[in-house]
């Protein structure tokens, strides 16, 4: 049987990797929703291995519900992505930066 | 089958926005007052139904994860309020821009039933789904005028950090569940108080992610990146919606999370939370001081705001979290009538969104420059004004736990904050006016506004019933 701090390290590794991923990705947004997206599997990992290990169902219920809001977050993520390409024309992060101060 | 009677206002409202939805469709535009019309019904049947309900005990329901006690019943009745001034405000602005359309009301409604579930949140999982319902639609709202190239950078910028936010507050749950094995908040704060002293690191290490998300969720700094660009990019009148309601359930969040679910680890979060105020207020008032557009401006106003009320939390004795309490609701009211100010005053083609276009208000509309001076004394906290009583009552919090200095700290830094409200009264009443003058209201927002504007004063002179109201809140738990 795999030990849980298994679950956890990959769950702390696949978190970072997406937060380093938001913080070092200069390029494209698609990336950063990409990030999102792992950032919210990261959590659904830590969330399922607890689950399994502490007998508790709970935990396996908020992962459904994390999923579901993952995919709507997904939709208006790109809705929006969609809306700032046709204003702007480039979905690259630097050239969002109209406002300042 | 669980006990429904504490949710029906949240039940009574999915259904109306359902029907709202509907009923949208079938309007042809000159009819659209309709869809205001009846969203407004919604409010005022939503505020009689919780008004109603209103109990002192507290009860629970849907296996704990739903609770209904004073604080949810106060918090929802001015969210109601605020959202109800909103609209009215809204509504020329919106017709101006061709944006008047059902959507608009639908994603506030939507929202709002967010913000209720956070407010009643009894567990993780009822957070967390009111937190996502609420920024889902605001994120809509921000992008709500599609051609505009603003609207649409602040509202992907919002979203990337409002998701971020989120996944680091879910991180931190997902900590805590996995150490107390439980979703439900009241069983939380049990199993973590009960935690054996070698345990305090895994609890720190969750709790560290669940404050950076809340912290990004209010706005305090260092995790205020978003606010001056989504203030400055969204519609005004968004910006008046997602500068005021979503601050009381943040605060609600704050206190579900942090008090009832965690407050056998207040000395650990109370220092955090600490460092969070002490520099919200720095860099709030001081950062404020070189903008030029008065939405941006009032972002870090907010920020500084947010300072004083991540202080009154900090505190972690009944007296510092009712003087949060009476400062948020009092914040959400005067922040509410300054965008209101700044909605009126934008006509079709032009925004109202620069020091310069304060410049002599009162020669082109004498009252509005009267309730935008009121406001702007009740921000600086000016003695007689709401904002006085509210920031009087954090500084006493703060004196009478022994943190005298962190009191005369956020005193200077109002200090600080009250030049850049001051330079707002001195352009309205010293300055000529540079462009011609415009401007009309409807008579219903102008009532609206007049009263949001006047509670100020009302609240400066009788604060009782309301500091009595809050001390209560707390008194019970």
């Amino acid at each position: 049987m795999i030990p849980l701090t298994h679950f956890l390290v990959l769950g702390a590794i696949l978190f970072s990797i997406s937060i380093a991923g938001i913080f070092l990705n200069r390029k494209n947004v698609i990336v950063l929703l990409m990030c999102i997206e792992l950032m919210l599997l990261a959590v659904n990992t830590n969330f399922i291995a607890f689950s399994h290990y502490l007998g508790d169902i709970s935990g396996q219920v908020f992962v459904f519900f994390i999923l579901t809001v993952a995919a709507a977050e997904a939709a208006i993520g790109l809705a929006i992505l969609v809306v700032v390409f046709r204003n702007r024309r480039t979905i690259n992060v630097q050239d969002l930066d109209e406002m300042k101060g | 089958m669980p006990d429904l009677t504490p949710a029906i206002p949240e039940i009574f409202l999915l259904t109306m926005a359902c029907v709202v939805l509907v009923v949208d469709l079938f309007l042809k535009q000159e009819q659209r007052h309709l869809t205001f019309w009846l969203t407004q019904l919604t409010l005022v049947g939503l505020f009689l139904l919780t008004w109603n309900g209103m109990q002192t005990t507290t009860v629970t329901t849907f296996g704990g994860s739903f609770i209904r006690d004073s604080l949810a019943d106060l918090l929802k009745l001015f969210t109601y309020v605020v959202t109800a001034a909103v609209l009215f405000y809204s509504r020329d602005y919106l017709k101006d821009r061709n944006l008047f359309k059902g959507e608009y009301p639908v994603l506030v409604l939507f929202s709002l039933l967010g913000m209720m579930v956070m407010i009643s949140a009894g567990s993780f999982l009822t957070l967390y789904m009111g937190l996502e319902l609420l920024s889902l639609s605001l994120y809509a709202l921000v992008a709500f005028n599609r051609d505009s190239s603003e609207a649409s950078e602040a509202a992907i910028k919002y979203f990337v950090l409002g998701a971020i936010a989120s996944g680091m507050l879910l991180y931190g749950m997902s900590i805590l569940y996995g150490l107390t094995g439980t979703l439900d908040l009241a069983s939380v704060a049990e199993r973590l108080a009960a935690a054996p002293e070698h345990g305090r690191v895994s609890i720190l290490f969750g709790m560290v992610f669940i404050l950076v998300g809340l912290a990004f969720k209010l706005g305090a700094v260092p995790f205020h990146m978003w606010m001056p660009d989504v203030y400055q990019g969204a519609p005004t009148s968004v910006t008046a919606f997602l500068g005021t309601a979503p601050k009381l359930a943040g605060f609600a969040m704050l206190i579900r999370l942090l008090v009832e679910g965690m407050d056998s680890q207040q000395a650990s979060w109370g220092q955090i939370m600490m460092l969070l105020g002490v520099l919200s207020l720095a860099i709030g008032n001081i950062v404020a001081i070189a903008q030029t557009n008065i939405k941006r401006m009032l972002a870090y106003s907010t920020i500084s705001h947010v300072g004083f009320i991540v202080l009154g939390v900090m505190i972690g004795s009944n007296e510092g979290y009712s003087s949060a309490l009476f400062y948020t609701v009092i914040y959400a009211l005067m922040s509410l009538g300054t965008f209101g100010i700044l909605i009126v005053l934008s006509q079709k083609g032009f925004e109202a969104e620069h020091l310069d276009d304060m410049k002599g208000l009162n020669e082109s509309h004498t009252w509005l420059a009267f309730l935008m001076l009121i406001l702007m004394a009740s921000m600086i906290g000016i003695p007689g004004t709401a904002g006085f009583i509210a920031k009087f009552w954090v500084l006493q919090a703060l004196v009478e736990s022994g943190h005298v200095a962190l009191a005369v700290y956020a005193v200077l830094m109002s200090v600080i904050g009250a030049f850049y409200y001051l330079r707002i009264i001195k352009l309205m009443y010293v300055d000529k006016p540079e462009r011609e003058a415009s401007g009309r209201q409807a008579m219903d927002t102008g009532v609206v506004l007049s009263v949001n504007s006047l509670s100020m004063i009302a609240l400066g002179l009788f604060p009782g019933i309301l500091t009595a109201t809050c001390l209560a809140v707390f008194a019970g738990g």
